[in-house]
Parts: C-alpha cells; structure tokens; sequence
C-alpha cells in the first residue's frame, strides 16, 4: 500500500512535469510583443523592445529558458502577470480568486451531494413510481435546458420575488451567493441524482439482494445495508477530484453573477496572452486533476475489497 | 399416508403479466409436503418448478402474483400473504431457501462472515459477540476450514463451491424447517456438486429439516430424494417415492424424461429427445398439455384435461392412460430397460 502510494505519487509528478513543459514549449510559439501591454507595445521603440525581452531572458533558446524555467518552479515562482493585472505575482493573482470559487463550489458540492444522493435513493426506491418520475424530470430539464436559460429564470425568481442580490458583491458576500450557489448545485443535483439511482438500481437488481430478501431481511434493511453501500462505490471514486476541482470555479456561473473567482480566469489569460497566468492555471488544474483521481482510487480501494490496486505478481 | 403434511398446496394459480399479456405460469398445481422428507421436483426449464416453489415464500417477481388455490402452513394460508411484514414471519425464519448461482449470491463487498452474522442476528435474536461466534459455528459446520480466517474474507476470496457453502450456512443459520434448494449444484463442478449434495444431507439430518429439491438432473433426484414431483408446463403431472417414478412411471412425459437418461442409451443409438416445444403459457390450454409433443396421445388428451388417477397410495399421476376406459397401453421399452437395469445393480 505505501510502496503503491509512493509509486503513485511519483508517476504523478512525472504527469505534472510532462504537462507543464509541453504547455511551456507551446506558449514560445507566441509572438514576443504579447510580453509587452497595450500601453508598451505603443510607447516602446523595437531598441527598448529587444533590449526588455534580452533582460528577461525571453530571447534565450528555448532549452535555457526551459531550464531556467524549472529553477524557477523549484523556488515557487511561477512569475508575474503581465496582463490581466501588471506586474503582480501570479500565485496572487489566483489567490485572491481561488478562495471565492472554491467557497461556492464547495458549498455547492456539499449541497449537492446531500440533495442529489438523497433524490437518487428516493426515485430508486420508488423506481417507475410517481417520486421517480419526478426526479427523472428534473434531471432532464437540467440537461436539456441551456443554462445560460435556467439560469435566467433562478436570477429571475431569485431577484423579483425573493429580492435576493442578482450580482455578486464583497460586501454582502453571503447574501449574494446564494444564488451562484443555487445555480451551480442545480447542475450537479441532477448529475448525483442520475447516478445514485442508477447505480441503486444496478444493484438491486442483483441475485445478492435476492438472496438478502430471502434471507428474511426487511427493503428497508436491504436498501441501507446492501444497495446502498455497493451503489456508493462507483460514485466515490469522483468525488475527491470533483472537489479539489471546485478550485477552478465556473465559467458561466461566475460570469452571469459577475463573480470575481477563477471560472473566467483562464479563458482570459488565454485571450490576452498572459503566458505566466496561463502556465500556472494549466500546472495548478493538472496537479488537481491527477492527485484528485489518485485520491480516487485510494478510496475505492478502501471501499472495495475486490480491487487491489498493488501488483501482487504473476496473478494475471 | 397417515402423517399430516407441514405444508400443503392446493390448486395455485401463479399469474404473471408481461407487456400486458397475462401468462399463467401455474395452473392449479397442488403438492403437500410431509416433515423430514426430500422431495425433488423436476421438470424442465420453464415448467414453473421454481415459480412455484418461491411463491412458498413470497419471492415472486414483482408482476407475478397467487390468483388462485391456497397454500397452508402452520395453519394459516400464506397464498393470501400480501405485505413484507407477514412475509418476513417466514422467510428465512421458517422456510429458507438456496439460490442457483452462488458466483452472484453473495454480496461482494460485505465479509462472509458477516453476511452470515447478519441472517443469526436477524432470526435469532443474538447480537455481536455471541451472533459472531454462531456464525463461526455455521461456517465450521457447512465444512469451511480455518473459520476464523474465512470469516473476515470476502465472496471473491472463495471458489464456487466455497461459496455454495456460504450460501447454504446463510439459510441454514437460521434452523429452518423446510429448506428449498433451487438447483444448488448447476452452477458448480461435477466433483463439487456431490459434496454439496453430502453437505445439505448431512444438514438435513442434523437440524432435522425438510428438503425440496428443484433440479432437472435426475441423477440428482435418484441420489437425494425421497419423493419426486414431476411438473410440466406449470402442472405436477406425476408425483410418487422414488422407486415409483424411477421404475413404474405412467405419464407419459415422465416416460420420456426417463428414456433421455443418458445412463440408458445403447451404444451406437441416438439418445431418445423429447421433441416439439413446450406449449405456450400465455394461450390456454386444453386438454393435457403434454399431447400435442406426446405420439400415442389418445383423443381425449386434447379435449378434456385428465385428472388424477391413483397407482398406489402414495403414487399419482395426471394421464388418461390410467382411466380403466382407455385402450392397452404399455410402458415403453426404456422404462422396462431401465427397471431390469437398476435391479440389476440392487
């Protein structure tokens, strides 16, 4: 198991570091005036040009600045914004947004899970019956619906008749989230919902539960002791990653609320070639993803006995 | 037969809908069943045998239900049983049952141990400590070696017949009078399926239970059994000890069944098949049922629906072969064959 985790962990690193030089050599392709501002690129005379991109070695061979790159990494520096906000460390930048996104969507997910896994236990217990379709239409107006519209109709009903605030402000930070949140735990209701029943109802109709019924226990007893349990394992595997992820924010949420989190910030960076931002975003979302899945299989390690992740040699 | 039976069936009907049809899946079968003894039904696949016998315990499917007949134990009529409630003052506490395929009766992600634990807590009202160690005692007696191990380890870490044991200590766990084996051994080994037949024998005697065997091996049924039922398309059809159905059979399926012994095939023959299909459930059926696949079928076979007719006390079978008004008619050569040859080896 430790000797696992620690293969693990280094394999991820491998992934992390593949990740970020491929993104690093990428981002060389781009023409050197996006280093500048509007306001340089203007003002600066191609002498000055030259001269800036000599002092900040961005004119080295690609291997160099690769290496010098990786020195870099080693000290935490992830360099300064060179557009979004001048001049300011990255690791700021997304500092002050990170805690916002990951506020909502935490509190969101937690909503969402208590909510989604509860309305997926109901329609499988009540499968084909009225609670079931219910939930059943629920989960396909959320998907079929766009949800720039039924997010339209929470900031209406939100707004008109519960007079909550329709845009996110810091001041009133609580009051104005409650309807980002709603809108991000609207999605992902249905999503916990959709798989809890249908993980329920894969299990239930296993010969196991047969033989549980058989055994003379009650549907209740069955439904907690058996269906439930087996139906969570799948379902666990995502959540760690789903979490970690919360980090990253939403992009239309965020931006329909006007909320100043990390949802927008990549397509932005991305947009107006802020190449630092754009290398953090990229290692930082990577890392997640790959210690979230990690964090995963652990858990359905943990959950089930059948899955033994160690290579036990020669078994198969 | 002078012993009241434990449990006695009378004229159930098992209706099933399926995508709005109605198919009857039992007509009016009837069976009683005494204590202590095995009785094996036997049949094939289709002719309702485990229908009926999980309508004993309220384990049809959802869009099956008792239409009609009743079905008494300890005196009360438990074909009228509608909610889990009354269910559960039965099943598993009195009548228990051992499923077909134990690859996929054992929940995977539970302790054996514990699966069985849960059966002793539920029925026998022991908890932690004492329950666990009753379930030790139910692995040690269902022949599982180093208990103590076995119990903390899960399904996967078992083979087939390992499991079948699980399987048979769950149902057993809790001393049931009649134990219903729903083709215990089709799932398994050649080798393993007669320790598991030694092994619900053995149990039998030793918790003085009462045995149904539901199986269409009648190698199975001449090992095992007492008594044998045989069912064709939701009736019993002939019903009788052992000896009775083995060496003098009446009906004609029983006949046909018996001649596709492959013990009794004669070198170079084709082995005898019983030929056409069964009849469809979802028409009604007139007359036998079994005519339209039977060659001396008499006329009336597909008119008039034979009743039952006494061979001996305890040997009946549903065929107007016996209706002293029929013509002559002899059992066939394999039965006779099959008489001379088990008198041969005693």
């Amino acid at each position: 198991m430790a000797k696992y985790t620690i293969k693990r962990l280094l394999q991820s690193a491998v992934t992390v570091l593949i990740v970020v030089t491929i993104v690093f050599l990428l981002l060389r392709l781009l023409p050197t005036d996006y280093y500048f501002t509007e306001d340089q690129l203007m003002k600066f005379t191609d002498q000055q040009k030259h001269d800036a991109l000599e002092a900040a070695g961005l004119l080295d061979s690609p291997g160099k600045q690769l290496i010098h790159f990786y020195g870099r990494l080693l000290h935490f520096d992830l360099g300064e914004s060179r557009r979004i906000q001048h001049g300011v460390a990255v690791t700021k930048v997304i500092g002050s947004k990170f805690t916002v996104s990951m506020r909502l969507g935490m509190i969101s997910m937690a909503i969402s899970l208590v909510i989604g896994v509860s309305m997926g236990i109901i329609q499988a217990r009540f499968k084909d019956k009225i609670p079931d379709y219910i939930g059943t239409v629920y989960t396909i107006f959320v998907n079929a619906v766009p949800g720039l519209v039924s997010y339209s109709l929470v900031l209406i009903f939100g707004s008109r008749v519960l007079g909550l605030p329709s845009m996110y402000s810091t001041r009133k930070a609580t009051e104005s989230s409650i309807l980002p949140i709603v809108c991000l735990a609207m999605t992902s209701i249905a999503y916990y919902a959709l798989w809890t029943r249908r993980y329920m109802v894969d299990e239930i109709n296993k010969d196991y539960i047969k033989l549980a019924r058989v055994k003379g226990m009650s549907t209740k007893t069955i439904m907690v002791k058996h269906v439930l349990r087996n139906a969570f394992v799948p379902l666990a595997q995502y959540i760690p990653a789903s979490l970690l992820l919360t980090i990253s924010g939403s992009l239309l949420v965020e931006r329909f609320f006007s909320v100043p989190g990390m949802g927008p910030l990549l397509t932005d960076a991305i947009n107006r070639y802020d190449t630092n931002v754009v290398q953090a975003l990229v290692m930082l979302y990577a890392s997640l993803g790959i210690i979230g899945v990690f964090l995963g299989d652990i858990l359905m390690m943990i959950f089930d006995p059948r899955i033994t992740l160690v290579d036990k040699g020669g078994t198969r | 037969m002078a012993k009241e039976p434990i449990l006695s069936a009378k004229d159930v009907q098992i209706q099933f809908s399926l995508r709005g049809k109605k198919l009857m899946a039992i007509r009016k079968c009837s069976l009683d069943l005494y204590e202590g003894e095995t009785l094996a039904i036997v049949g094939e696949s289709g002719s309702g045998k485990s229908v009926f016998t999980k309508s004993f315990v309220g384990m049809l499917d959802a869009n099956g239900s008792i239409v009609g007949g009743s079905i008494m134990y300890e005196g009360k009529d438990i074909a009228k049983y509608k909610t889990e409630k009354e269910w559960m003052t039965i099943r598993g506490r009195k009548i228990a049952m051992v499923m077909q395929d134990p690859m996929t009766s054992l929940n995977p992600l539970k302790k054996v141990g514990k699966q069985i634990q849960e059966s002793i807590e539920l029925h026998q009202g022991l908890k932690g400590e004492a329950a666990k160690k009753e379930a030790l005692e139910m692995l040690r007696k269902v022949g599982i070696p180093n208990p103590e191990i076995r119990y903390n380890q899960y399904p996967h870490e078992f083979s087939g017949g390992m499991r079948q044991r699980v399987v048979i200590a769950i149902a057993v766990a809790c001393r049931p009078q009649i134990l219903i084996c729903d083709e215990p051994t089709t799932a398994l080994d050649v080798t393993i399926q007669a320790q598991i037949l030694d092994l619900i024998h053995k149990l039998q005697d030793e918790l003085k239970m009462t045995v149904i065997y539901i199986t269409h091996d009648l190698g199975v049924v001449a090992n095992v059994a007492d008594r044998v039922a045989v069912m064709y398309a939701g009736q019993i059809v002939e019903y009788g000890t052992v000896n009775e159905i083995f060496y003098d059979a009446w009906h004609p399926y029983t006949w046909a069944l018996l001649s596709a012994l492959p013990q009794l095939g004669v070198k170079g023959e084709d082995l005898p098949t019983i030929e056409g299909t069964p009849p469809n459930l979802f028409n009604e059926i007139k007359g036998d049922a079994f005519a339209p696949r039977n060659k001396q079928a008499l006329k009336i076979d597909f008119v008039q629906e034979p009743p039952f007719f006494d061979i001996s006390e305890t040997h009946k079978a549903k065929t107007w072969y016996l209706d002293p008004r029929a013509p002559k008619i002899e059992q066939p050569k394999s039965i006779r064959r099959l008489r001379e040859k088990m008198r041969e080896r005693g």
